[in-house]
């Protein structure tokens, strides 16, 4: 039998190969494959269908983390398609972004003593995250420019990063006190 | 098809044949078994008809064990053991209020009694072994296997710690089982439930909050938070230190701590009913304590616990993106929700008065039970539901400068594995050490150290060129296993552990040896047909993987696979030793990975072809 072309994770779950998704077929397909190949299904048989059901499950979900989240995704997609982006490294300087970027980081330590401030600078990314997202969408699913779609693709990282950031501060702004000794 | 050869519902064992399979819900003050008989779950009391063992041993001089309620009240009986498990002497809370006689040194802390030095996994050991008794009277019957709960927000070292002691008992674990999300299945199994519910657990030391998205048939984890240093205990230290306040006594002995705190734990559970509750003792010092505590003062005096237990719930509510009107239902599972004030302040935080309507020092045996059931192959036709749970806290490893690096980050769905890459330092290095650390902070100080795991056998190489890739696996159990090889040479490297708060296989086995209910000959002996049974099962699956999939393998893959079988055939027909029958095992199973994976794309595709997912059915 001749093989299909590889679809990757997308293919486990039967779903298009595009970045933009849907959500709950993703959810359905998951939860179905777990319900048959979950470890749990296999604990009454021999030690080598347990491994397997562990070795199975596992990608399962594995597959699954790598849709559902959309950095993930689309760096799952532009591998598939040749075209691979490791984000780690830093290449070529996307100037008209660095200055975004810029600006962002000092809004932040501007922001830090005052949360009005902040929760207005986390809408502002949270926008402009949302506004990658469209346009990554469309690199990849309309015009299938891989290019312009690995610079979104830097873009959303960067934006995703400053808003982790951002979350954490808000959250250790919360701490809450401990209960003391005698 | 091997590889496709998960069974069916159905295929599970026949009725007539009905294998128990026990429930064990193993607390920090009571401890119980529950198994499902005739379809419904059930509790199996002791002689006397209590269900709830207290979680006490008593080691007497004269080499006797009391266990439970012989040796609750007693002097020198050690309680509240699970507060250690898995834990260094160091990290032990409020430890001036422990009446134990604790070893000060590295490694899981130890304890003295009067037959030696013991583990809490021992101690515990012995409250799990009394259970098995128990059950195997009330059932006239073996069992084969048994489910035990484990708080949510336990790490990898207090899991290890507790599924040892099952060990030690001689009872199979079939699964370590999260105590909410034991509580959510009897739950939502006994109400048909559906819909997102918190599950707000508060026993006698530990504090799970977890958030489960109830729907047909599957029982899905959302986010877990907690504390497993918390629970009523904690409260009764209030009491503790408020009585010292009050009653301006000399530092008590630890026999008068012992008695204190249990008069401080009869007060709170008093103020569960009472406005006020007299404290009234005299202690062995002669001196004595008078006094009476109101609901007012014991309450202003446990707010900060009971922030803290609140501060947990946002932080679930966080990670799982929901406010908390989102939330269908709270359930309270645990003896401390029973504090008036404590479900006031849920009640409040949730905006809707909270489910208690179940047991709550039953229901997280009985979803265990239920779960056993199950898992030992009893599932009924009606029966079909599927449990989802995650890890509760991120795991690490140790970067230069002392940095954690995550690997898997906290709530990822179970089981998860996670592969990283790691090269040699300096010229001909054959051996590196990873330290692997669970928690959520930058700094690796300031996380729980797991372990750290030697790999021995890496080729040499210059350095910067050996490409050794690491996978750390996280399986049903919430448990951490770690392989490594070397990717250009394909060459597994040897892998020791050093539990930084654990057992080592080796003590385990010594303990093994060394405890009287146990003829090791046998249990060696059956081992080794084990291991043997296991390696040929693989050797023929394999086979007809090969037969029905091979063109998917390369020339010298299918050669590799060649010798790691012939290997294996060797081990099992010569080998008088488990180890090595295992090993063989293990490195044919790893050797066939790659195309375990590679086959398991081709069924699905083939599978999927010119179909939905609706219609997906995979090929047996
Ligand atoms: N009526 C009551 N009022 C207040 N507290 C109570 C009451 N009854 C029991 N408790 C407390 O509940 C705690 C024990 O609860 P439970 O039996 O659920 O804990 P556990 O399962 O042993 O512990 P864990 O789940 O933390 O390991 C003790 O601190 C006990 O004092
Ligand atoms: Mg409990």
């Amino acid at each position: 039998m001749s093989e299909l072309p590889d679809q990757g994770h997308f293919a486990l779950f039967a779903l298009p190969v595009r970045f933009r998704l849907d959500e709950a077929a993703l959810g359905a397909a998951w939860r179905a494959l777990q319900a048959q190949f979950h470890p749990d299904r296999a604990a009454h048989l021999s030690a080598v269908e347990q491994r397997r059901a562990l070795q199975w499950a596992t990608r399962i979900n594995e597959a699954y983390n790598v849709l559902r989240e959309p950095l993930a995704r689309a760096a799952h997609l532009l591998e598939l398609n040749g075209a691979p982006v490791d984000l780690e490294r830093n290449v070529g300087a996307d100037a008209e972004f660095l200055a975004q970027q810029m600006q962002w980081r000092e809004a932040l330590e501007d922001a830090r003593s005052d949360a009005n401030a902040l929760a207005a600078l986390a809408r502002e990314i949270e926008d402009a995250a949302r506004e990658q997202q469209d346009a990554l969408a469309r690199a990849c699913d309309d015009q299938q420019d891989y290019a312009a779609a690995a610079q979104w693709l830097r873009r959303l990282h960067f934006t995703e990063r400053i808003r982790a950031e951002i979350a954490r501060f808000s959250s250790h702004r919360m701490t809450n006190g401990t209960a003391a000794n005698c | 098809m091997a590889l496709l050869q998960i069974a069916e519902p159905q295929d599970a064992a026949a009725p007539h044949q009905h294998r128990w399979a026990l429930g064990i819900d193993l607390g920090t003050t009571h401890s119980l078994v529950a198994v499902v008989r005739n379809g419904a779950p059930e509790c199996l009391p002791d002689e006397d008809g209590h269900c709830l063992l207290p979680s006490v041993v008593r080691y007497e001089a004269d080499g006797a064990v009391r266990i439970g309620h012989e040796a609750a009240a007693q002097r020198g009986a050690i309680a509240s053991v699970k507060r250690l498990m898995g834990r260094g002497y160091a990290d032990i809370p409020n430890r001036e209020s422990i009446a134990l006689d604790l070893l000060e040194g590295d490694g899981m802390v130890r304890l003295h009694t009067a037959q030696g030095v013991k583990t809490p996994v021992e101690v515990s050991a012995r409250i799990l072994g009394a259970l098995a008794e128990r059950a195997r009277a009330s059932l006239g019957d073996d069992f084969v296997g048994a489910v035990i709960t484990v708080p949510a927000y336990f790490d990898d070292a207090q899991r290890q710690a507790t599924k040892d002691a099952a060990r030690l008992a001689g009872i199979h674990v079939l699964r370590l089982l999260n105590e909410p999300t034991a509580a959510a299945l009897a739950y939502g199994l006994d109400r048909a439930a559906e819909g997102v519910f918190a599950i707000y657990d508060l026993g006698g030391g530990t504090f799970d909050l977890s958030i489960l998205r109830l729907s047909r048939g599957l029982f899905e984890v959302i986010a877990t938070h907690g504390d497993s240093a918390l629970g009523g205990d904690d409260f009764d230290h209030r009491i503790y230190c408020w009585m010292l306040e009050q009653a301006r006594i000399a530092p008590p002995c630890p026999a008068d701590i012992a008695r204190m705190m249990r008069a401080a734990r009869a007060a709170k559970e008093a103020l569960t009913q009472d406005e006020r509750a007299r404290i009234a003792l005299t202690l062995d010092s002669g001196e004595a304590i008078d006094l009476t505590l109101t609901r007012d003062t014991f309450f202003a005096m446990t707010s900060l616990l009971l922030e803290k237990t609140l501060a947990s719930v946002r932080a679930a509510l966080r990670d799982a993106n929901l406010a908390a009107n989102d939330i269908d239902g709270v359930v309270l599972v645990g003896g401390a929700t029973r504090m008036p004030h404590v479900r006031r302040a849920v009640a409040e935080f949730f905006g809707k008065e909270p489910l208690v309507d179940l047991n709550p020092d039953q229901v997280v045996a009985l979803g265990a039970a239920r779960q056993a059931n199950i898992l030992a192959g009893n599932r009924d036709a009606h029966e079909d539901w599927l449990l989802l749970d995650v890890i509760p806290l991120s795991l690490g490893v140790e970067m230069l400068g002392g940095l954690a690096e995550k690997i898997i980050p906290r709530n990822a769905t179970l089981p998860v594995a996670r592969a990283q890459e790691f090269t040699t330092a300096r010229d001909g290095q054959t051996a590196m050490s990873i330290h692997v650390v669970q928690g959520e902070r930058e700094m690796v100080a300031d996380c729980r150290s797991l372990a750290r795991f030697e790999l021995r056998g890496i080729p040499p190489m210059v350095a910067g060129a050996a490409r050794i890739r690491v996978t750390f696996q996280v399986d049903a159990d919430g448990l951490l296993t770690v392989r490594a090889r070397e990717e250009s040479t394909g060459v597994e490297a040897n892998i020791s552990v050093q539990p930084s708060y654990g057992l080592t296989d080796t003590e385990i086995a010594d303990m093994l040896r060394a405890s009287l209910a146990h003829a090791a000959d046998d249990r060696d002996a059956r081992a080794l047909a084990e291991a043997r049974l296991e390696g040929e099962q693989l050797l023929a699956a394999t086979a007809s993987a090969m037969a029905a999939d091979g063109d998917l393998l390369s020339a010298d893959e299918r050669a590799a696979i060649d010798q790691h079988c012939a290997a294996l055939t060797d081990a099992i027909a010569h080998a008088q030793d488990t180890v090595a029958v295992y090993h063989a095992t293990e490195a044919l199973a790893s050797a066939t990975e790659a195309f375990a994976a590679r086959r398991m794309n081709r069924s699905i595709r083939r599978a999927l072809a010119g179909k939905n997912i609706d219609e997906l059915e995979l090929p047996k």
